[in-house]
């Protein structure tokens, strides 16, 4: 029995062709991409070490700084304003309500399609000219509103929040909704027997109770917030006049279309290093509590 | 039963929501949230059959006069949809293939098998969650190119099933900690080797957890943009996610065409989780409570 399952060639065919493809392919690279950080480089011949001056750069260049302002403004949209709206539909919902499982079937179903579609749905929605949204807006006697969204400055990027909102409160939904299911029933019986209304054991009772998810929602909509690139590479492409311009955008610019190896993958690392940070202060933050 | 079932079972016992114009409001305010988060996507299916006098002529919102299904044959034949789609599904299904070949094997390795390095194993895979692929782009595309394999399927399915492969080992192997020893045991008195007891007695009890890995490698490697828009710029090799852009360049004036291209692009999705969105939401919430 013991010489089966401990048998070295077995577990090297089991788990060798995996680690390296894993290693090689995420690991690696990731490894790789700190080390291109340190280079002045464009991609032809070998590139020049700098040290640190890429990072230097990073923080004294308007371009990054801005980049990173955009990044912190989605993430505090996400989490101020789809959190909380995601929380109520999910407390709505595993509150016995008539047709939960339709209307946990219905909200979901954004969360499943290509942010490339999604991105392209909501330039036409936009639309100065014939879109939805202005179209909508002169129905109900609000002409004046109507307007270019996604090509002024003074609008875009908050036009450019919405569809992630829509998109993926019915995914924090979800994950909410589960949490608030796994929520005791003994304890919310007491809390009626003891007279409290819903609103109060909702917020006293199954809230606490769920942090363990509320905590996985934080971590996801901010990380998600940090990396979100699809949406502005088809829906803005950073624009106008940069007000859309998030790191990961300005990564890919930097790389692709400069052709500045070195100073792109410094902005990747950031990301990197932002995230993590993020994560660890979240986890903690909740830990202390 | 997992916490994930329990999570998702119907509780019996039914209770009233405080009166019935309580009851009235609540439903109205789920109908509403429920029209916001469909309509935009019955306004894409309604645009993909109009053609473009129709949709300026500024009734954006109403049932198209004609339905245009021609807007699909051409998005299909000139917009070389067909193309983009049947690349979609041949790098996706390649994808979930080789994502649970290699980390059903792996996962039962590190779970079920003794070896010293079992758990430092776990903790390298389990580290490629947490890293978000920007960073791993550019040398990526470095090497693909010194391998030649730049526009190639390759170029997709290799970084997609070592990008998918944490998540699965993780999921798979939460499984197979679960079954219990003396399946292995009577399976190995009854003369299986190690090959026959994996493949024959213990992949087939985890067979949600497949289904679930499955999904989930589905949904990323169908909707996946970054990696795809820079590894391949050859039409014949383009996934739906890049073809929707190029296209969307090319037709840019046809919004008939697009939409019929976004629609082709959707529907797959959205078929797949109405036939299984019990098994789609489980998967979901499966990946997001591994902490």
């Amino acid at each position: 029995m013991n010489s089966v399952f401990s048998n070295k060639g077995t577990i090297a065919v089991f788990v060798l062709p995996t680690l390296l493809l894993f290693c090689g392919i995420v690991l690696i690279p990731i490894f790789v991409s700190s080390y291109y950080s340190l280079l002045d480089w464009n991609g032809v011949g070998r590139g020049k070490f700098i040290g640190l001056d890429n990072y230097v750069e990073m923080f004294k260049d308007t371009r990054v700084l801005n980049s990173i302002k955009n990044s912190l403004l989605f993430a505090g949209a996400s989490v101020f304003i789809q959190l909380p709206i995601s929380l109520v539909l999910a407390l709505i919902l595993a509150s016995n309500v008539k047709g939960e499982g339709f209307y946990r079937t219905v909200y979901f179903i954004p969360v499943l399609i290509s942010t490339v579609v999604i991105a392209q749905l909501w330039s036409k929605i936009y639309n100065a000219d014939y879109g939805l949204l202005n179209v909508l807006l002169q129905s109900i006697g609000l002409s004046s509103l109507a307007q270019d969204w996604l090509g002024q400055k003074d609008t875009a990027l908050a036009a450019s929040f919405i569809p992630t909102l829509w998109q993926y409160v019915g995914y924090h939904m979800l994950l909410m909704y589960a949490g608030a299911k796994s929520v005791s029933q003994d304890v919310l019986e007491a809390a009626r027997m003891d007279g409290a209304s819903r609103i109060r054991t909702a917020w006293s009772i199954m809230i606490p109770l769920m942090k363990p998810i509320l905590k996985v929602s934080l971590v996801f909509s901010v990380i998600g917030a940090f990396k979100v690139f699809d949406l502005i590479y088809v829906l803005t492409g950073g624009g106008p006049f940069y007000t859309t311009e998030v790191p990961s955008t300005l990564m890919y610019a930097t790389i692709f279309d400069t052709f500045r190896y070195g100073y792109g993958s410094a902005i990747s690392v950031f990301i990197i290093v932002e995230c993590l940070v993020c994560t660890i202060l979240i986890n903690s933050l909740f830990k202390t509590e | 039963m997992s916490t994930v079932e329990v999570m998702l079972q119907k509780n019996p016992k039914r209770r009233s929501i405080s009166g019935p114009i309580g009851k009235v409001f609540l439903q109205a305010f789920l109908i509403l949230v429920a029209i916001v988060q469909i309509y935009p996507l019955i306004w894409l299916a309604l645009f993909s059959l109009k053609d473009n006098s129709e949709i300026f002529s500024g009734d954006v919102a109403g049932l198209p006069k004609a339905f245009l299904w021609s807007n699909y044959t051409k998005a299909m034949s000139d917009g070389h949809v067909l193309t983009y789609f049947m690349n979609s599904v041949l790098v996706t299904a390649a994808s979930i293939v080789l994502v649970l070949i290699l980390s059903s094997m792996t996962g039962y390795a590190i779970t079920r098998m003794n070896w010293k390095l079992s758990g430092l194993t776990m903790t390298i895979i389990l580290l490629g969650m947490m890293v978000p692929i920007h960073a791993a782009l550019l040398p990526l595309f470095i090497i693909l190119k010194n391998l030649g394999l730049l526009n190639s399927y390759w170029s997709l399915i290799i970084p997609y099933v070592a990008f998918g492969i944490p998540m699965a080992v993780f999921i798979l192997g939460s499984f197979f900690k679960g079954i219990p020893r003396e399946m292995e045991e009577s399976a190995v008195i009854d003369g299986c080797g190690i090959y026959r007891t994996f493949f024959s007695i213990i992949l087939p009890l985890v067979t949600p957890a497949i289904s679930t890995v499955a999904i989930f490698t589905f949904l990323s490697c169908w909707n996946e943009l970054m990696f795809a828009v820079t590894f391949i710029n050859n039409t014949a090799y383009q996934t739906l996610t890049v073809g929707m852009m190029s296209m969307v360049g090319t037709y840019i004036t046809q919004w008939g065409i697009i939409g019929a291209g976004l629609m082709i692009t959707t529907v797959p999705t959205v078929v797949i989780y109405l036939l299984l969105n019990k098994q789609v939401q489980k998967s979901m919430i499966a990946g997001a409570v591994k902490g």
